[in-house]
């Protein structure tokens, strides 16, 4: 054993080493002071952030266009490989297309190259800003995740109440845009998009208060180290094994997919329905820089929900921790995006009142219920033997009945249709 | 409950995800440049003429240059200049051709009209659907050396109508056969009421088809 947590130890802990040895060997080689040294240190590890959230981002859309593909009996992207370059290698060339996987970068030249058509009545200063400050606050977000045991970029105290600052900060940058479209259409699917998104910040936050509850912390790394253990050392005590938890995670789920604009909650953008709402004076290179944004709020919503509900960087079982714990979190946030991948396959688009609706009237009551929830199981802590069970019963109880009940009183008159004339 | 149906439906796509990799008749994809799906054969896309051989397009073709075509043609993407001399056509008889037959197929919309009017079958609708070209003018400006087609091509992408239009040719053919054929031994029956010592050999009939046609009734 000692062997093995031996190699986990080096491989937990060698980015970092390697990031130390550099910063040591440019200051040696730069002569840099104290200030310098530190800029140069964090720096590092934001294009690292850069780097690896950036290729993420790039392969999840082509995982998306592929797997709705498939979820569709299509094949999607297959034709993209490597360009070919037959005059610079005498005629020679790469024949296989790679199965479209350099479909991303293909995109993104197409984007860069487009015109960049900005309208003439705009408020041109603010219509650049917004894609700015939308991906600028979408990637802030990414400073507080516990990507691994030991790599955090930034380790703060208040961890989740500046991950929603930042995240909601994006709604701004949203009616920015629609605002300085000066285009009255923007402007309109702005609003609706600024109103889908508070109703959903709501039941997003209320729904990680019962974690901050149990483990009385806001630190995001004190909260996956709150998960560690397990028992039998197979069953992994992640938060989304307990009722509470999982009623956390589901509301958790609905909000995200609400609040980084996707199926069944893509109103803002409806692609099939508006021309692109908020985006519909945005082209090239500033409309890619949005869709970059969804993409990184998507995906740090998914890393909070996995730091959150699913154990972090935590290993399943306790004989699996000598996969390195930054793995485990990737493999974590790539299941998360594949669910989000797999729902939007699959479900359709709500109306702009059932949406609301569904947040005010279902989401937001279970969240407070489950806040109780939380609260309740917090307080029963010392409870051991026949009163964990009753805990659990308890625990189960609280938020399965209100759910029913308001499931029922939420669809009654809505399923299932009857056709009258229609066979 | 509230959300089973959402289950259901991520039920039904997880089966479309998994059946997709192993069960190729749920794929509705055809993967174009390698796999190609069979045309139907009434697919129309750009007019064509039709020439009674291979090895000499331009000598055979049907077309007579009577622009019927031409004057019929909603967009006028076609063009016919008539010749100064004539041709034997494919029954032997002395016939105007095209000198010029050019059609614009940047301005055709594929109507078919021109198909319907031409009294001789000597334009038909193609099938080839790959028509992009590299430049605008000359490329898509269809010379008659690039329209003509041989018959056996018809065949070939129509080859029920196909059939029906060689069917009707050559009874037509024939009948005109006959008719000369009738015409010559008229004049020699004429010829020999004459009291002149003359052959009674009707004329030879200018076409294969014809000379294996039975003699005429009369």
């Amino acid at each position: 054993m000692s062997a093995a947590s031996g190699s986990e130890h080096f491989l937990e802990h060698a980015p970092l080493d390697l990031r130390d040895w550099l910063v040591q060997f440019l200051t040696h080689w730069l002569h840099l002071t104290g200030l310098l040294q530190w800029m140069l240190h964090n720096l590092i590890s934001i294009v690292m952030i850069l780097a690896v959230f950036g290729l993420f981002f790039a392969f999840t859309t082509i995982a998306e266009r592929k797997l709705l593909g498939r979820l569709q009996n299509r094949l999607g992207p297959n034709r993209t490989g490597l360009p070919k370059f037959s005059r610079l290698f005498g005629g020679w060339h790469f024949k296989h297309k790679l199965f479209g996987l350099s479909q991303p970068f293909a995109d993104a030249i197409k984007a860069l190259t487009k015109e960049d058509i900005v309208p003439a009545e705009a408020d041109k200063l603010l219509h650049f800003l917004a894609p700015v400050i939308v991906v600028a606050f979408s990637l802030m977000t990414f400073a507080v995740l516990p990507f691994g045991r030991h790599f955090i970029p930034v380790e703060m105290d208040a961890a989740l109440l500046y991950f929603f600052a930042a995240g909601s900060a994006t709604e701004l940058a949203i009616f920015m845009a629609g605002w300085s479209s000066r285009n009255k259409y923007s402007l309109l699917s702005a609003m609706r998009a600024l109103a889908q998104l508070i109703s959903y910040e709501l039941p997003l936050i209320l729904s990680v208060v019962p974690v901050v509850l149990v483990t009385s912390t806001l630190s995001t790394q004190n909260i996956v180290l709150a998960q560690g253990s397990w028992t039998f050392g197979v069953l992994p005590h992640w938060f989304v094994f307990t009722p509470w938890g999982c009623a956390g995670f589901l509301i958790f789920l609905v909000s995200a997919l609400a609040e980084s604009n996707r199926s069944p909650f893509d109103l803002p953008e409806a692609e099939s329905e508006l021309v692109a709402g908020h985006l519909t004076e945005y082209s090239g290179f500033k409309y890619a820089l949005f869709f970059m944004a969804e993409y990184f709020g998507l995906t740090a919503l998914s890393a909070l929900g996995v730091t959150i509900f699913l154990g972090g960087w935590q290993a399943p079982c306790e004989f699996l921790q000598i996969i390195p714990s930054y793995l485990w979190f990737m493999g974590k946030l790539i299941l998360m995006i594949v669910f989000f991948i797999w729902v939007r396959g699959t479900l359709l688009r709500l109306r702009i009142d059932q949406l609301t609706r569904l947040s005010w009237k279902f989401l937001v009551p279970l969240a407070l219920i489950n806040l109780v929830n939380g609260g309740f199981w917090a307080l029963t802590t010392e409870w051991s033997g026949p009163l964990q069970i009753a805990r659990w019963a308890i625990s189960i109880v609280v938020i399965v009945v209100p759910f029913l009940l308001m499931g029922r009183k939420l669809s009654t008159g809505f399923a299932p249709r009857t056709y009258r004339y229609a066979p | 409950m509230l959300g089973s149906g959402i289950l259901k439906g991520l039920a039904v796509t997880a089966k479309n995800f998994v059946g997709s990799y192993h069960d190729p008749k749920r794929m509705v994809t055809v993967e174009y440049p390698e796999q190609k799906t069979n045309i139907p054969e009434n697919y129309r896309s750009f007019p064509f003429l039709v020439s009674e051989n291979a090895e000499d397009p331009m000598g055979s073709l049907r077309c007579v240059a009577c622009q019927i075509c031409e004057k019929e043609c909603p967009p006028q993407c076609i063009i016919i200049e008539k010749s100064k001399d004539k041709k034997p056509d494919a029954a032997g008889k002395m016939q105007l051709y095209p000198a010029v037959f050019n059609i614009d197929t940047s301005v055709c919309m594929s109507c078919q009209i021109c198909v319907e009017v031409c009294p001789f079958d000597s334009i038909k609708m193609d099938q080839v659907f790959e028509v992009a070209a590299t430049e605008r003018f000359n490329e898509l400006l269809l010379t008659r050396e690039r329209l003509a087609k041989p018959n056996s091509y018809y065949h070939q992408i129509h080859p029920t109508e196909a059939a029906e239009v060689d069917g009707r040719l050559t009874a037509e053919r024939q009948a005109a056969a006959e008719k000369a054929k009738a015409a010559a031994a008229a004049k020699a029956a004429a010829a020999a009421a004459k009291p002149v010592v003359a052959s009674t050999q009707p004329a030879p009939a200018p076409v294969a088809a014809a000379q294996k046609s039975p003699p005429p009734a009369a």
